[in-house]
């Protein structure tokens, strides 16, 4: 039976350990923003040795890039974005600076399950395509980095009851997978 | 020869955008309903019951259905004996999306393949619009729209088979598709299936495919009955609202059929997710 929790972000290993795949995770706190530019920028950041633009110890990086506010909104649309696109970045952040949570939608590869296995971070669904409904939840948005990246620019999201899916928890489980089996009918 | 005012072109486009990206079509809105009401996973019916949440939000509050607010796609029918003053056709097109896309807070997704630097001041916000022109008969102007997304594109595929693949090959193709795209194109989705012409007509006849209304049969019985088939197996794969297990994967199939080269049997499967976001209007 799934769970349902509410957590506030940064999270700590206590906050994730007890998280299972299908669980319902209302996430308050700070979420930054980031797709696969800005990941890009990050991982050249830490090749270099420089300090990043935030700090990524028991972050959650939401994948997304809004539609521009109207006027005296914090922020206008903003669903998740497809993630395998940051597969290639997700485990460095997870494995070397403490990065607890990732929010996207659609499968991740291996190597991102594993990264989340090892250093104990979770993988989360939003619902992709409700970018109206999620807007509301945000409750402030300050670019923080890369202003001329436009929608992909880093952003310090203010969350309040984020609603959220444990689609990859630190057990090596998929929900996808999982889900799939159990309503998959075999011709 | 009728004439027509470029201004009022671009006026159109431009509203038709900002209405189409903000209200959710009609039969998407009732296929979305459909397949909450029948829903047997409580996570995809939660998922549904989110979308049907937002579709609502996003109508009363005018504000963008998702966050992608796609490239610009026309299909337009163009009369021989219409006479566009004041611009080109294409160039109000564009207008109108540019400021439709501007003006209703959209974003700016188009950008340069390598540098993926965005085109907004280059070219235009959010251009340049997909526009497939077709010449016909009298003076009529008929502009089908729709705002297509990433995320769906991105799981789209084409083949050529061999023509004894038939009518089994295609199911088994479209079938692979959709199972490798899993929880990426943000189901429960629309599939467009273009058959036969050249490889390029194929793609677009399932483009094309996308914008007929979700719900409605094939006039053609052989692909009606193809439809309904690849509903049911694409279905049984379980994939489910945004990929968690379930049985509302697919709201509609839709296929397209142009007669083809005797060597070859082209197919294409072009993937709509629930923010299916179109409208069609006569000028
Ligand atoms: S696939 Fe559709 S619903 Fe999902 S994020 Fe892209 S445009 Fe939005």
């Amino acid at each position: 039976m799934s769970k349902t929790y509410h957590l506030t972000a940064p999270l700590s290993d206590e906050d994730v350990v007890q998280l299972k795949v299908g669980d319902i995770v209302y996430l308050s706190g700070i979420v930054y923003t980031a797709r696969d530019t800005a990941h890009k920028k990050l991982i050249d950041l830490m090749d270099e040795g420089k300090e990043l633009p935030f700090d990524v110890k028991g972050s959650v990086i939401y994948f997304v890039g809004p539609t521009p506010p109207k006027p005296g909104d914090p922020i206008g649309s903003a669903g998740p974005t497809t993630s395998y696109r940051m597969d290639s970045y997700s485990p460095r952040l997870i494995n070397e600076m403490g990065q607890k949570g990732m929010i996207g939608k659609g499968k991740r590869n291996q190597e991102v399950i594993d990264a989340c296995v090892k250093s104990k971070a979770i993988y989360f669904g939003a619902t992709g395509g409700a970018g109206a409904l999620l807007a509301r939840q945000i409750k402030s948005a300050e670019v923080i980095a890369y202003p001329e990246l436009g929608p992909e620019a880093i952003r310090r999201l203010e969350v309040v009851d984020f609603p959220l899916t444990v689609v990859n928890d630190t057990y090596g489980n998929d929900l996808y997978e999982i889900g799939r089996a159990k309503y998959e009918i075999k011709d | 020869m009728r004439e027509i005012k470029y201004e009022d072109i671009v006026k159109a486009v431009r509203d038709h955008i900002i209405y189409s990206g903000t209200n959710l079509s009609k039969d998407a809105l009732a296929a979305l309903n459909k397949a909450y009401e029948e829903e047997e996973s409580p996570v995809c019916k939660e998922v549904l019951k989110q979308l049907l949440e937002n579709a609502d939000i996003a109508a009363n509050e005018a504000r963008p259905l998702c966050q992608d607010t796609g490239l610009a796609v026309f299909f337009i029918k163009v009369g021989e004996d219409l006479k566009v003053v004041g611009g080109t056709l294409k160039d109000a097109i564009n207008e109108g999306t540019r400021k439709g896309y501007e003006e209703g807070y959209f974003r700016a997704s188009t950008c340069v393949w390598n540098t993926r630097a965005n085109l907004k001041d280059e070219i235009g916000y959010n251009l340049p619009a997909i526009i497939h022109f077709d010449l016909v008969a009298g003076d009529g102007l008929e502009i089908e729209y729709a705002a297509k997304g990433g995320g769906s594109e991105n799981v789209s595929r084409a083949t050529v088979l061999p023509p004894a693949a038939g009518r089994e090959g295609i199911v088994n193709f479209v079938k692979g598709v959709i199972s490798d795209a899993g929880p990426n194109p943000c189901p429960p989705i629309i599939v467009g299936v273009g058959i036969g012409g050249t490889f390029e007509n194929a793609a677009i006849s399932s483009k094309h495919a996308l914008f007929r209304t979700v719900g409605t049969t094939n006039e053609d019985p052989t692909l009606n009955d193809m439809e309904s088939e690849l509903m049911t197996k694409l279905n049984n794969l379980g994939i489910g609202a945004m990929g968690m297990g379930g049985r509302e994967t697919v709201l509609g199939v839709h296929i397209e059929a142009n007669p083809c080269h005797i060597a070859s049997l082209p197919v294409s499967v072009n993937v709509q997710c629930h923010s299916s976001r179109h409208t069609s209007f006569k000028l």
